[in-house]
């Protein structure tokens, strides 16, 4: 009888996290996806069935735009986990220095970026670099390397890989925090152990530290890729809707807004938009699956 | 606090709330105008409401680019304001139809405005008109006058004196020739092609071909402008690339530039930002004596949301807008945007006044992308802004442009298949 009974506690415990969830992120995200199966025909809503996706994957117009904007998003992840990822990684490294002076002062300083506002990082960023007002190309000057400067921002081959940096630096103090706080919970018996066998200085960070960390570098690889393809705010902020010059900086992000919400004389479409949430969606979905059963399952965890 | 407070305490806020409205009628107006806001709160509210107690009105503007995205989310939600600024053709038409503007033909102000003044918002047929129309933007080139006296060139009239007169600045290294970036994309469409474009053109005998489909973007007339405005990337400023909008009103301002080509909506910004004087003119000509065409674009115009709780008094603010009192107001306090109506409007700013002249010199057209042609999907408009960035970077030929922007017309537009 007793183990029939239903804990009504857990229940009301998980109620109210459970019904906020459904109401702003389960139902919306499954509403999308239904979305995606419909289309406008005379201003009323017809039920398509696949005929979005096939659209959007078959017409050379709309697939040629999606493509671009997909490789433009694993470029942006690229440069995230080839520049900001081992940066944060080495910055964590060296914070965790026991003899480092004004620590807390450099993480504090490096971590502030992440809390500022898109738009304030975009357009500080856009003033900086500037070729009119910026102070890029003064202080390239400065050092004799004006020939350097170039109209980043404005540019197809640079513009980019030019905000993907810009964001590199505002997140950099995510994975410095979240490897600071895996470094530091290494025992000092493990490094002494080492110590004793020889094993000091960089050595023992090769060989001691990094395989403990690994499993804080897989979280932070996955939220990274979560993160940079549902990115949008700061292509937005820095180079409008157009994602230009000639969609160069174009994520699927900034592509589903104009789809969906329409641009200047261009019309919003919500199906057609709802059907690209849906491919992004896919996308991240099968990008989380394949590290969550190839990765994270075979990932040593070591217990003291 | 409690719950059974909140509720309280949100209740009571709601009954102070409609007591209050039951006083006044306050109507909402979206806009995309936010330059305009001292002079609606200022000048145009002021004296509305002086003449009609009882009606508040509040001017309520978002950001140009994101304007439409959020009016029609807005009106989708049911949140929308009473009164709605109509951008032309198919953005409003498509309002139209949707049940989000009400028909407003039987507006006795309506009256007071031209078939071809009202046509930007009409339905296909002209059966309805939905919106009525406040005021049309005329394209040309502003120029620093003290920049053309210091350096000796002459105000230009046809394209080699144009280029010549670009030259002789470029020479003298004091000023950037012309302001203008290709980072915002629009300007490079709105003021460069669609600005130059009607004179290879012949204005509305060529937008009408083409909407007709006798004529193509492939033919010369329409490839040419391209091919003008890839001579124009050597006078930009250094890093035009990466120059915005802004930046290119702050450097003509500033006076380090001495042409700007612009719409005359930038009058009255540049008439309190820039200390030197300013003069203006038409777009040039291909050779002397050719007869001329401009850009006079009806731009703005005024809905009622269909949705309007409080559309009575909305309908008396629309009406008042076709009297001669709001036209001169409206004409006066924003020199640049030209009265649509049949009053007689006398202006009395000098730069407004040169752009306006050229309506009894010239032919007047509207931008050749906005009726019809920018329907579909891809929207022609669209194209043409990275077409024009292209060929002011020399990134693309102006052939190879025009082949690509007929392509996607044909795509889905059935008289160019």
């Amino acid at each position: 009888m007793n183990g029939k009974r239903i804990k009504w506690h857990i229940v009301v415990f998980l109620a109210p996290a459970v019904l906020v969830y459904t109401a702003i992120m389960i139902f919306p995200l499954f509403n999308t996806l239904r979305l995606a199966l419909y289309s406008e025909v005379d201003q009323v809503r017809v039920f398509t069935g696949l005929d979005n996706f096939r659209t959007l994957f078959g017409d050379p117009r709309w697939s040629e735009s999606f493509w671009n904007a997909l490789g433009n998003n694993f470029w942006f992840f690229l440069i995230h986990m080839l520049v900001q990822n081992p940066i944060g990684i080495l910055l964590a490294a060296i914070l965790s220095h026991p003899r480092l002076r004004f620590a807390a002062l450099y993480r504090s300083a490096i971590f502030v970026p992440t809390i500022l506002s898109f738009v304030i990082i975009g357009f500080a960023w856009k003033l900086i670099l500037s070729p009119i007002w910026g102070i890029a190309p003064d202080m390239l000057d400065a050092i004799g390397l004006k020939f350097l400067y170039a109209p980043w921002l404005g540019k197809e081959e640079y513009a980019l890989t030019t905000l993907a940096l810009v964001s590199v630096w505002q997140f950099v103090g995510i994975p410095m925090m979240l490897i600071y706080a895996a470094l530091l919970s290494i025992p000092e018996e493990v490094l002494e152990a080492g110590e004793i066998d020889g094993i000091t200085g960089a050595a023992a960070f090769w060989k001691i530290k990094l395989p403990l960390i690994l499993p804080s570098i897989g979280i932070i690889s996955i939220l990274t890729f979560v993160g940079n393809f549902n990115a949008f705010d700061l292509i937005y902020a820095a180079q409008g809707a157009l994602a230009g010059p000639d969609f160069s900086t174009d994520i699927l992000g900034t592509f589903m807004y104009r789809t969906f919400f329409g641009f200047q004389l261009q019309l919003g479409d919500p199906h057609m938009g709802s059907a690209i949430a849906a491919a992004m969606f896919g996308i991240i979905l099968i990008g989380v699956c394949l590290y969550l059963f190839g990765i994270q399952t075979r990932m040593r965890r070591y217990q003291f | 606090m409690t719950t059974k407070q909140l509720c309280v305490a949100l209740l009571s806020t709601t009954i102070l709330g409609s007591a209050a409205m039951a006083e006044d009628v306050t109507l909402t107006i979206e806009s995309w105008r936010n330059d305009d806001l001292t002079l609606w709160q200022d000048t145009i509210i002021p004296a509305f409401e002086a003449a009609n107690p009882g009606i508040k009105v509040k001017f309520t503007p978002s950001a140009p680019a994101e304007y439409n995205a959020v009016l029609n989310s807005k009106l989708d939600a049911g949140s929308a304001g009473d009164l709605i600024t109509c951008r032309p053709f198919d953005a409003s038409l498509a309002l139209y139809e949707a049940g989000h503007l009400a028909d407003l033909s039987d507006l006795g102000g309506m009256a007071n405005f031209s078939a071809v003044a009202k046509s930007a918002w009409q339905s296909d047929d002209a059966s309805a008109s939905f919106c009525v129309p406040m005021a049309s933007v005329i394209h040309g080139f502003i120029y620093n006058k003290e920049a053309f006296a210091e350096v000796g060139v002459e105000v230009p009239t046809t394209e080699a004196e144009f280029f010549a007169a670009l030259d002789a600045i470029k020479q003298d290294g004091n000023y950037i020739p012309m302001a203008m970036g290709t980072n915002d994309q629009w300007e490079a469409a709105t003021m460069g092609y669609n600005n130059i474009g009607p004179n290879y053109w012949k204005g509305e005998e060529g937008r009408l071909a083409l909407i007709a489909g006798e004529q193509k973007l492939t033919d010369a007339q329409w490839v040419a402008p391209y091919a003008t405005l890839a001579r124009w990337g050597s006078y930009l400023g250094d890093g035009y690339e990466a120059q915005t909008y802004p930046d290119s009103q702050n450097i003509f301002t500033l006076g380090r530039a001495a042409i700007y080509p612009a719409g005359s909506w930038e009058i009255t910004g540049f008439n309190a930002q820039a200390d030197f004087e300013m003069g203006a003119f038409k777009p040039p000509v291909q050779n002397a004596g050719d007869e001329c065409y401009i850009s006079d674009h009806t731009d703005i115009a005024m809905g009622l949301n269909a949705a309007s709780p409080n559309a009575a008094a909305a309908r008396v603010f629309l009406d008042w807008m076709g009297t001669a009192e709001f036209a001169s107001i409206y004409a006066n306090a924003l020199p640049g945007f030209f009265s649509l109506s049949s009053h007689d409007v006398a202006m009395e700013d000098p730069l407004a006044q040169e752009f306006v002249s050229w309506r009894g010199a010239c032919n007047s057209t509207i931008r050749s992308t906005y009726q019809i042609l920018s329907r579909g999907t891809p929207n022609l408009e669209n194209d043409t802004w990275g077409a024009s960035v292209a060929a002011i970077k020399g990134t693309e030929t102006p052939e190879a442009l025009g082949a690509e922007l007929q392509e996607g017309l044909a795509s889905w537009y059935a008289p160019h298949m």
